[in-house]
């Protein structure tokens, strides 16, 4: 790493002429946050470096199923945001938008499993999917006993035999933490990847997003957007949605983002949802309570009641402007563990 | 003529400074239907290789073959390490305790390494995945050694096979990947993986011409 003599050689090469990061390497803004993340929250999780993982302090918890989630960086506080008491037990970051690799969880996987078994949550990406699949097949041939479940959320996507299917978003922070609180409870494995797949066959996500993200390595947009533009139905790697459109009021988005959401479950009058309203990364909280109010507008207008909330930037784009609205339908159990206490670095109550 | 484990490791080498030569241009088709990390992580996972090559060197080809899957299984992520892991590592299990390969041994271990990847990634030719390469190359391959061509001349035809099979994928459709999710916005883009695949066949004809 050359954190002094050639850093600013690399932010001002010609390919990060444009990159105004508060970074020092894009080579190595990963390892760097990793190190970071583990200075801030010594008291909940630890790093393994080689290969990277981040794991809770007190792992492997015998008798609990231990829950292992990950995907490329850039999403922060997913995944490793997420590590802790009565959520994730462990955390695999790839590189920037990229999926980790097969040898990373297989290390998280025996570091977690406290002979109960192992969860794996993946959102579905195809390079998700296909390195997470090599991992437990690694980890059976180990002698662990592995469960995945797919989080696949995204109304923007058409879900069919042509597409890889629908993507993963926010839906997947409300599986980690009532996935979490099942594991937390000492349920058996099959449980808690049940209580995971229906949390995921009950919620639906869509974002939108305002400016595009500039991935470190790549030094530029990923995606050019004028001023006056925003594009609807993005995925959270600067993925092109549904259409590009001139740009629209918060009132006028929430109709856009929430209205699929509602026809696709579809959600009915007197139902209880969990409202998610969550940043992409560059958009204030104060953008996003308009968003949110917007969207228990919409909600009472149909007779649904909101018996749960989250806002803020928990599963982003980098620094992407933009929001995403997750519903998901609620029961009296799902509710009960999604109260049950956590503590993480970035989401914490009940302790 | 047959190729030594001296000659592999040259074709592996030649790709390596292929991948470093067009990191930028990879990157650039990724940018316009996926997510924009192919040339970067293929360059990772290909420095990684280059820096064990020293760890193999009394290896045999299956060790060589071996040390390439593993290292690109465990550097590059994405959907490009699991699948050219998977190539190399089926690649390797053809290739054990071989210290050189007649032309059909080669053929065959590209098979087997072909297969691997259409069973790991479930996708098809015309999919616009790398498949849409690999195929007909490892088809032109068989073809040519059929005919009693010379390896140099099979894989020259190997290598125009890949080449129109990457062409042709700037008209497809993705069905997998994250292009998919473009749809038909996909199409009138050259896939980068597809592209990726060409450029492992031509250092393949460019070393054993």
């Amino acid at each position: 790493m050359d954190s002094e003599g050639n850093s600013a050689e690399h932010l001002r090469s010609s390919r990060g002429c444009c990159l105004k990061k508060l970074i020092n390497n894009p080579q190595n803004v990963v390892t760097e946050a990793l190190h970071g993340m583990a200075a801030a929250h010594a008291g909940l999780l630890k790093l393994n470096v080689e290969p990277p993982y981040l794991v809770r302090l007190e792992s492997p918890v015998q008798g609990k199923v231990g829950i292992v989630s990950g995907g490329g960086s850039g999403h922060e506080p997913l995944h490793g945001g997420f590590v802790g008491m009565g959520m994730l037990d462990a955390a695999c970051p790839g590189a920037v938008f990229t999926s980790p690799t097969p040898d990373q969880m297989l290390a998280a996987s025996q570091a977690v499993n406290g002979g109960a078994g192992v969860l794996h949550i993946i959102k579905n990406y195809t390079g998700d999917c296909l390195n997470f699949e090599m991992a437990a097949e690694l980890a059976r041939a180990e002698g662990i006993e592995v469960e995945q479940v797919l989080t696949n959320d995204d109304v923007a996507v058409q879900d069919s035999l042509y597409t890889a299917g629908r993507r993963g978003v926010g839906v997947t922070v409300l599986v980690e933490k009532i996935a979490g609180a099942a594991a937390e409870q000492r349920r058996p494995l099959k449980d808690v990847a049940a209580i995971a797949r229906t949390v995921n066959a009950q919620g639906r996500s869509m974002g939108m997003a305002l400016t595009s993200c500039t991935v470190p390595h790549a030094g530029k947009p990923t995606f050019q957007l004028a001023e006056d533009e925003m594009e609807i139905g993005i995925g959270i790697h600067g993925e092109p949605g549904r259409r590009r459109m001139k740009r629209a009021s918060a009132a006028e988005v929430a109709v856009m983002l929430v209205e699929p959401i509602l026809a696709d479950l579809p959600f009915q009058a007197g139902d209880e949802v969990l409202a998610f309203v969550n940043g992409m990364g560059g958009t204030p909280l104060l953008e996003l309570y308009i968003m949110f109010a917007e969207v228990a507008r919409i909600l009472e207008g149909k007779g649904i009641r909101i018996a749960r909330s989250l806002v803020g930037s928990y599963i982003t784009s980098l620094e992407m402007a933009g929001c995403s609205v997750t519903l998901l339908k609620l029961d009296e159990e799902l509710t009960r563990l999604w109260d049950a206490p956590v503590k993480t670095p970035a989401l914490r109550w009940g302790v | 003529m047959t190729v030594t484990r001296e000659a592999v490791e040259q074709w592996i080498r030649a790709y390596a400074d292929a991948i470093a030569e067009h990191e930028q241009a990879l990157t650039q088709l990724d940018m316009a239907i996926g997510d924009g990390d192919h040339g970067a992580n293929m360059q990772r996972g290909f420095q990684a290789v280059l820096s064990r090559m020293s760890s193999v060197a009394e290896g045999d080809v299956g060790a060589l073959f071996r040390m390439v899957g593993m290292t690109l299984l465990s550097t590059v992520g994405g959907t490009s390490g699991p699948l050219y892991g998977t190539l190399f590592l089926q690649m390797a299990l053809q290739t054990q305790g071989k210290r050189e390969l007649k032309p059909e041994e080669l053929e065959a271990a590209l098979r087997a390494g072909l297969d691997g990847i259409i069973a790991r990634g479930k996708a098809s030719p015309g999919d616009k995945t790398m498949i849409d390469a690999l195929k007909p190359a490892h088809d032109a391959l068989r073809q040519a050694l059929h005919q009693k061509a010379s390896l140099g001349e099979a894989l020259r035809r190997a290598e125009e096979a890949a080449r129109a099979g990457r062409d042709a994928t700037i008209a497809l459709v993705a069905r997998k990947g994250r292009a998919s999710y473009l749809g038909e916005r996909s199409a009138g883009h050259q896939d980068p993986g597809a592209t990726s695949a060409h450029l492992l066949m031509e250092c393949a004809a460019r070393t054993w011409m």
